[in-house]
């Protein structure tokens, strides 16, 4: 896989279960090594970017967790239970922000919460006082604690309850408005990612499928698999409309892979070389498909109803 | 066929009990798709192991009956309960597993159901699973496989496929959805309700996920705090909600057609069932709240076919709105606002139109 | 117009903790019980002159009393007061009971743990040696040990009995520790930077407490019947004033069978109530911290008429 983020972005990485997005989150946190290849992460437009690979003293990699903050899905277990919710914030400060005195990173921790929409008297509280979105608001304060630069959101909306999602979305954008804060958005749901994100990266069995802005993506998918994806999403405010895709498959498990496209086997379209060569990342401008029959030429009419 | 009267669940707790269901009514017909929907919290989950007279301590039915086919449910011994579980209602779980036996294949499952409820000819066992399977497109052969060695999407059929076994008249579904992902949802459903429509069974639809259901089911249950928020006709309550938590959740669902707005949401959470508000249990989250809103606790009332519990639509409710009216314009104007908002959204009146 | 319902949420400083375990303790009858009997046990302990006139090694006494006022329990036949012997006695039991549970539990958590938590050729090699000390038969280990060191005084039965008895609850708690591994607050330490030992003793231990606490009170009474064991067959030191000594001096003068019952009773018994403290508290602590195992109270079911139901129609 290959994809970049770039500065005051929302990148929206969306696929099913067992895709492979979780897998990319702890890769950029650092928590798996990649096989091959390598992760860049630059300081500024210019520089060329240091690979992760080299940062070995516990310096760089303190200083780069601390830029590179992660928030985690399950709310009511992203949070240790016997201390006050203060307490990976305040850690995090001790960590990433050493030069500050004990009395300001108080203060550090009272100004985070405010941004996050929560109020410096829920320093005190404890994680079973909070509700899941509360819950979701701290681990975001957590990771704005350090140096933030860009925020890996492994899926931090999908255990909330609906009309909280909203809420945490809204934060999100503003994060990226205000503190000019990329945010690599991991989810499954792709309208709650429409609502949030510039551009959409959609994986399929450890690949990416296609990858451009997230409106003409979601407009105009050139891909099977994302026009299967955007066919199967509900809308309840649009007509209903059952029928067009008879799709009852599931994303393989992807052990000994072999060439060719993963998604041959649900494909209505495939030809020949799919079965053999897989294909490549390609585009035009900013938009890029991965599927041998968008780069014929030919029109990819897959899965619209 | 199923009528649930005045139903409520407490769960025994330390200090007080808590009402996790409060005074819930409803029927269900013959064939029809009920969607109950709500939020965590809501009751609804509560509210289906109720039904299925499967709560377990702290929890318990302080009142109320559930009236399935002429004979109330609770109360009755398990015994007297086995002649209609799985025969005439069955229920399938939300996550197939943890309901399906990990250590034992799938016909070996299903054989155990119809030995427990009857069936105990060898052939005649084979026969119906071969048959329950294919109904939900899945090969015989899956009969030795094991759960684990199933996809989710297909355990989740197997789930249901189990719970056609008797060929039941209701099935009961606990978000049976929310472990799969957008595309196998979408496909199960499908599945379901041309299953319906094969076998002519009514099904009770518990989910959080009110776009899902808005396209399958015949009417809708809001729920919220334990009671019944709104209940009527899917279509009427998605074109034109009634109640502001109804309306509320519908705007929370980002789109992904249509121009891209920034939504709200409903600020707050829904509230400690220990510690529900005073009147209206949503008045602190409402937005066209008003000033009996804090102190009467509305009842169900018909508003042209749909049932809502918001005082803006009762009588009373009315009536003291004149009297604030007369004292000053602005609480009756907001809601007039408010209404015709709902009435003038463009997707809604097209749709209206067609 | 917008109105706030205000709900209070309470916050939880550690003396509202306490009040609320005292609370839980009181409302729940086993954890009354048990704790009445420990309190109790422990007194007793702690101000034996107080309850006891007499000293327990006294042999001035006519022997073979029965139940007198003077003597409550009678005398041995040596001529001891067996009060005297059973009030100073809870002394050498409870220190055995305290002393091995802490131990045991210190040490299971440090074993068990790390194991869990550092992985690799740690865990192997901190497994190994638990599971071979768990899959030795722990009584003929200790008959073995205690043999070995004459009959030692009461150190040598609590080292004896710890160094057995901690390989079990290392494993618990190994395992515990195990699943607790992929808790995403774990995660959450490790992705900002925090280094393993603290991740260890700060975020994980605080968290297994209840697990931590239940083996305690498992190893202590196993400790109470294993050190009461070994006094009674002679391999802790006959002289120590105690309850196993008791049982020991009992059946070498065939006690029961000459018509001295309480001799062998009493400190029976008090065996018995010490131990069904400790599994008291234990199943307590159960109930506390798991609510879905508490006895519910049966009330009448109330039925609502069916009109009542039906008003909205």
């Amino acid at each position: 896989m290959s994809f970049s983020i770039g500065e005051r972005e929302i990148v929206a990485l969306a696929g099913e279960s067992g895709s492979g997005k979780s897998t990319i989150a702890r890769l950029l946190a650092r928590v798996y090594q990649p096989t091959s290849g390598e992760v860049y992460f630059a300081q500024s437009e210019e520089d060329p970017g240091t690979p992760l690979s080299a940062m070995r003293s516990r310096r760089a990699r303190l200083r780069y967790s601390s830029e590179v903050p992660m928030v985690f899905q399950d709310p009511f277990a992203s949070i240790n239970p016997v201390f006050r919710v203060s307490h990976g914030v305040l850690r995090s400060l001790k960590l990433h922000r050493p030069e500050l005195s004990a009395k300001e990173r108080q203060a550090e921790a009272a100004r985070v919460f405010e941004v996050v929409g929560l109020g410096a008297a829920m320093l005190e509280r404890y994680p079973h006082e909070l509700s899941g979105g509360q819950r979701q608001r701290v681990g975001f304060a957590q990771a704005l604690a350090g140096r933030a630069r860009l925020i890996l959101a492994d899926e931090p909306v999908s255990m909330l309850d609906v009309s909280i999602r909203i809420g945490l979305l809204n934060l999100m954008a503003s994060l990226r408005d205000t503190m000019g804060v990329s945010i690599l958005y991991i989810t499954h749901d792709i309208a709650s990612a429409r609502y949030v994100a510039d551009r959409l990266i959609v994986m399929y069995a450890g690949q990416i499928a296609e990858s451009g802005p997230i409106e003409e993506v979601l407009a105009d998918p050139r891909h099977p698999y994302t026009q299967l994806l955007v066919s199967a999403v509900p809308d309840p405010r649009a007509a209903l409309s059952v029928g067009g895709e008879t799709d009852t498959g599931e994303p393989p498990k992807v052990i000994d892979p072999t060439p060719g496209c993963r998604f041959r086997f649900r494909c209505p379209i495939a030809i020949d070389p799919c079965a053999t060569v897989t294909p490549e990342l390609t585009g035009t401008g900013a938009r890029e498909v991965a599927c041998h029959v968008a780069q014929s030429g030919a029109e990819v009419k897959a899965f619209t109803s | 066929m199923l009528e649930v009267s005045g139903l409520s669940v407490d769960y025994v707790l330390d200090r007080a009990d808590v009402r996790a269901v409060d005074n819930v009514s409803f029927t269900v017909g013959r064939g029809e798709f009920l969607g109950i929907v709500g939020e965590s919290g809501c009751g609804k989950s509560t509210l289906l192991f109720a039904i299925a007279q499967l709560l377990a301590p702290p929890a318990r039915i302080a009142a109320g009956s559930v009236t399935f086919k002429g004979s109330n449910l609770v109360g009755l011994t398990d015994g007297q309960l086995s002649a209609v579980r799985w025969r005439d209602m069955s229920v399938v779980m939300q996550s197939a597993m943890n309901a399906l036996n990990p250590v034992k294949s799938i016909g070996a499952q299903y054989r155990d159901v119809m030995r427990a409820h009857g069936k105990t000819s060898r052939d005649e066992i084979a026969a119906r699973s071969a048959e329950v399977l294919r109904m939900v497109g899945i090969d015989r052969a899956h009969l030795r496989s094991f759960p684990h060695q199933l996809s989710g999407g297909m355990r989740q059929r197997a789930m249901i496929a189990m719970a056609l076994l008797f060929t039941p008249d209701l099935v009961i579904m606990d978000e049976p959805t929310s472990a799969l992902d957008v595309v196998a949802q979408r496909s199960l459903m499908v599945q379901i309700k041309e299953l319906q429509r094969l076998l002519g069974f009514a099904v009770v639809f518990v989910t959080h996920d009110m776009s899902l259901v808005s396209h399958f089911s015949d009417r809708l249950m809001v729920m919220y705090a334990g009671q019944v928020a709104e209940l009527g006709a899917t279509r009427r309550v998605f074109d034109d909600p009634l109640h502001p938590y109804t309306r509320g959740l519908l705007e929370a669902f980002p789109s992904i057609r249509g121009p891209r707005v920034p939504l709200k949401g409903i600020p707050g959470s829904p509230p400690d069932l220990s510690v529900i508000p005073t009147g209206c249990r949503f008045h602190p989250r409402c937005p066209v709240v008003y000033e009996p809103c804090p102190e009467v606790a509305p009842e169900l009332v018909d508003s042209e076919g749909t049932l809502v519990r918001c005082l803006r639509y009762t009588e009373e409710g009315a009536s003291r709105d004149e009297r604030a009216a007369a004292s000053s314009r602005p609480p009756d104007q907001a809601f007039q606002d408010w209404r015709g908002a709902v009435q003038a959204d463009p997707a809604r009146r097209r749709r209206r139109e067609l | 117009m917008a109105l706030q319902a205000t709900v209070e949420t309470r916050r939880l400083p550690s003396s509202q903790a306490l009040s609320r375990i005292g609370r839980a303790v009181r409302s729940n009858r086993k954890a009354t019980a048990g704790t009445v009997l420990i309190a109790l046990f422990i007194l007793v302990a702690l101000f034996p002159g107080v309850i006891a006139h007499d000293s327990p090694t006294l042999d001035a006494y006519p022997p073979h009393l029965g139940l007198t006022s003077a003597h409550l329990l009678g005398t041995t036949a040596y001529g001891q007061d067996m009060w005297a012997q059973l009030v100073w006695g809870t002394r050498n039991v409870l220190t055995i009971a305290f002393v091995v549970g802490l131990a045991t539990t210190a040490i299971a958590v440090l074993v068990g743990i790390a194991a869990a938590y550092l992985g690799g050729l740690w865990d192997g090699s901190l497994s190994v040696i638990t599971d071979v000390l768990l899959v030795i038969p722990l009584f003929p280990l200790l008959i073995v040990i205690a043999g070995y060191a004459h009959g030692g005084g009461t150190l040598v039965l609590i080292v004896v009995i710890t160094a057995t008895s901690w390989s079990y609850t290392a494993r618990q708690l190994r395992a515990q520790a195990l699943t607790l591994r992929s808790r995403d607050f774990l995660e959450a330490a490790r992705v900002r930077g925090e280094r393993k030992l603290y991740i260890i003793v700060v975020e994980v231990i605080p968290t297994m407490t209840s697990l931590i606490v239940a083996s305690f009170l498992t190893n202590a009474l196993y400790a109470v019947l294993f050190a009461s064991s070994l006094q009674f067959i002679g391999l802790g030191d006959p002289n120590t004033v105690s309850w196993g000594t008791m049982l020991y001096w009992a059946q070498n003068n065939a006690a029961l069978q000459t018509g001295q019952p309480m001799w062998a009773l009493a400190p029976g018994a008090c065996i018995a109530a010490l131990g069904a403290a400790f599994a008291l508290l234990n199943y307590a602590f159960d109930e506390i911290g798991n609510p879905a195992l508490r006895p519910v109270r049966r009330r009448p079911v109330k039925q609502r008429s069916v009109q009542q139901g039906k008003r909205h129609a």
